[in-house]
């Protein structure tokens, strides 16, 4: 190893990206675009529901059951209904969610502690929001039956009544349920990965495309000299677009890192190491910057995005795909960051994804360095 | 075909050949491009490889250079068997190829700056260098222009310069003239003579067979083998032993046919508007004229020349493929 000429290459690849400011830009650009859409465009978060009720009970206690919806920040009462025909054009036109029919009798029988039926009608078209509706309604329509019935014990004489059950979730780590808490770790990930690979990449092959690389092959750089001089400019401009993201959703959705940033910033580099490294791979793959480009985009892109647990959960994966998402670094590293950005958890934690990472970037590099090798032979 | 090295000019070395290649083949799947060529370089000397597109001659160039393994034979450049120490082979060579390998968005002087650190060029030798190599390629004033914006001659002589930062003791050229004007490609030779002057040894390929009468020595390739290997004077003597007439005549194709049938005619080949007619006595002309005659043609000049490279080759490649079928 020649420290000048790891550094010569270094400065070279250094200019190179700032001749093209284009590409840079992109770099730079592209995460924050991502980060917007992301942030903003899809929340996984269900919150609003748009409500129309037809209450043909018009008592005190059907405007007591309907106030304990209105309670929360979950429903928005967009309509109140008088005919029965009105509801499947609304649920159609997908004006309101959710519909719900209010009985006529229903005070007197909750006065009475009769059983009570309420019918709520659901837009399942999107089955994800439709369930958590569901479930929304459930847990008020619950809340109130429970009251109902302890206060009908208490008229009929008996005091000092607790419910068997006092069921109080608590929420570690995100206890507003936000999304974007969820999902930012998710984008730095991918984010990452295509600026590390792609660049690395890009980089090479478009040496080989010119014949530069054929004037350093006759040249004495060694293949591992040439990997570092090339990677290390990438993985400073991977490590300020994640700094940049960073910097962007605390600023746009207050989300913050609670762990340690040391932590945070070790765990990053093995990361950037592996995809640098695979990005040297994929290079000694292909000739050309078109077939280089659409390989690191389908090997890297599309797979962390379904399998790294970015959006879609593992358990509802079949096990094949589970096994699969086994191979993916993105995996291991999305865990770690949520660990630590989320849980704010220490080192021990997440210690098996970091081996994971040290392994991948091992066998990145190593594979890397063997390929440039016997590009030769 | 071998004939004693031509030591008319390069400066005579004690310490062997520059190169030395023995047997070497290389073999890709069952396509032979490279099938057991023997040649020597000697030190100080301008070496042509000369063939057709697929003759094997850049596959011979990267195995010299270290980029390809040979599938078997040996090879020694500077002293250094290529196989067991390709490093050491590539700090004392210099190699340029025909795509003129530059950085065409870095400027003159940071491509300079680039190989002299690549081949671990100090600072001060930097600065000396750099003012040598600008110079050499005719680029003074041109420093912080980008690689890009320069013509393709000045590229190719920045690109000469930038392989011999390290002032390699020999130097590779694989066509690197190619794709470039005649006045840049006359410039580029010159440089190519200073260099041999200052006791570089040059191999270089080339189809260009005006270029191959620079060269002292010539290895002619035809399907990976070497087919002919001399100086150029050596080769015309050698190859073309009867003379060479230009025959100038209404009609070359048919005149060429109608020369088919003389016995006394060895070979005839058309260069542009005229026919060259190789024959084994001076005499004979006269009966090849009287056929181009009796074949209705009209004989506007005729003129004994002195053969070509181009006549030699096509003789030789005539011969060896006559050989081969």
């Amino acid at each position: 190893m020649s420290r000048m000429r790891i550094a010569t290459i270094m400065v070279k690849e250094l200019r190179q990206i700032s001749r093209d400011p284009a590409t840079l830009g992109v770099l730079l650009v592209v995460p924050l675009f991502l980060l917007l859409m992301f942030g903003f465009a899809i929340s996984l978060d269900v919150k609003h529901i748009q409500l129309a009720v037809l209450d043909h009970d018009t008592t005190q206690y059907s405007r007591e059951f309907l106030q304990s919806f209105l309670h929360s920040e979950y429903f928005d009462l967009k309509l109140v209904l008088d005919r029965e025909n009105q509801i499947d054009g609304l649920l159609d036109e997908g004006k309101v969610l959710v519909a719900m029919v209010i009985p006529r009798g229903f005070g007197r029988d909750v006065a009475n502690g009769q059983r009570v039926e309420i019918q709520a009608i659901v837009d399942g078209s999107n089955g994800n929001t439709a369930a958590t509706a569901i479930g929304y309604v459930q847990a008020v329509a619950a809340d109130y039956s429970q009251r109902a019935f302890v206060r009908s014990l208490e008229r009929a004489g008996v005091t000092g009544m607790k419910t068997a059950i006092d069921f109080q979730p608590r929420v570690l780590f995100n206890p507003e349920l936000r999304s974007a808490n969820f999902l930012i770790p998710g984008l730095i990930v991918l984010i990452l990965m295509m600026t590390a690979v792609l660049s690395t990449t890009l980089s090479i092959v478009r040496e080989k495309e010119r014949g530069t690389m054929e004037q350093i092959s006759v040249s004495p750089v060694r293949p591992l000299e040439l990997i570092v001089g090339k990677t290390v400019p990438y993985l400073f401009i991977s490590l300020v677009a994640a700094a940049t993201i960073l910097a962007a959703s605390r600023l746009l959705f207050g989300v913050t890192v609670r762990g340690s940033w040391l932590d945070l910033g070790i765990v990053t580099l093995i990361f950037l190491f592996g995809c640098l490294g695979f990005g040297v791979l994929l290079s000694t793959l292909s000739d050309s910057q078109q077939v280089a480009f659409l390989l690191a985009s389908l090997l890297t892109l599309l797979p962390t995005f379904i399998l790294s647990g970015f959006v879609f959960p593992f358990r509802n994966m079949p096990w094949i795909i589970q096994a699969v998402s086994y191979l993916l670094p993105g995996r291991y590293y999305l865990a770690a960051l949520r660990a630590i950005m989320v849980k704010g958890v220490g080192f021990p934690a997440f210690g098996n994804q970091v081996l994971a990472l040290l392994i991948f970037a091992a066998a990145t590099g190593g594979l890397s360095v063997l390929r440039l090798r016997r590009q030769g032979e | 075909m071998s004939q004693p090295m031509d030591a008319g000019t390069g400066s005579a070395t004690t310490a062997g050949p520059a190169i030395r290649a023995q047997e070497l083949t290389k073999r890709f799947g069952p396509f032979v491009a490279v099938d057991s060529v023997s040649f020597e370089v000697p030190a100080g000397s301008i070496f042509g490889l000369l063939g057709a597109n697929g003759a094997g001659k850049s596959t011979t160039i990267r195995m010299l250079c270290g980029l390809l393994a040979p599938t078997s034979g040996t090879a020694t450049v500077a002293g250094i068997d290529i196989a067991r120490n390709p490093e050491g082979v590539k700090r004392r060579i210099g190699y340029m190829s025909q795509r003129f390998s530059l950085y065409n968005d870095l400027t003159v002087e940071e491509n300079i700056r680039f190989f002299g650190g690549v081949y671990g060029l100090s600072d001060r030798e930097l600065v000396e260098r750099q003012r040598e190599t600008v110079r050499l390629a005719g680029l003074e004033g041109r420093e912080k222009l980008l690689a890009r914006e320069l013509s393709g001659g000045w590229k190719q002589r920045l690109a000469l310069g930038c392989a011999m930062l390290h002032r390699p003791g020999i130097v590779f050229l694989d066509e690197p003239t190619g794709g470039t004007d005649p006045i840049s490609r006359r410039l580029f030779w010159d440089v190519i003579n200073e260099l041999a002057q200052a006791g570089t040894t040059v191999l270089v390929t080339t189809h260009y067979l005006d270029e191959a009468e620079y060269c002292n020595e010539l290895v002619l390739m035809h399907a990976g083998r070497i087919v002919a290997q001399g100086s150029p004077g050596v080769l015309k003597r050698e190859v073309i032993t009867g003379s060479v007439f230009e025959v100038e005549c209404s009609d070359p194709v048919a005149g060429m046919s109608a020369l088919r049938g003389v016995p006394e005619v060895r070979e005839t080949a058309i260069f542009a508007t005229r026919l060259h007619v190789s024959l084994d006595r001076d005499q004979d002309i006269e009966t090849a004229l009287a056929a181009l005659r009796s074949a209705g043609l009209s004989v506007s000049g005729h003129a004994r020349i002195v053969p070509s490279l181009e006549d030699v080759f096509i003789r030789l490649i005539d011969r060896n493929g006559a050989a081969t079928e």
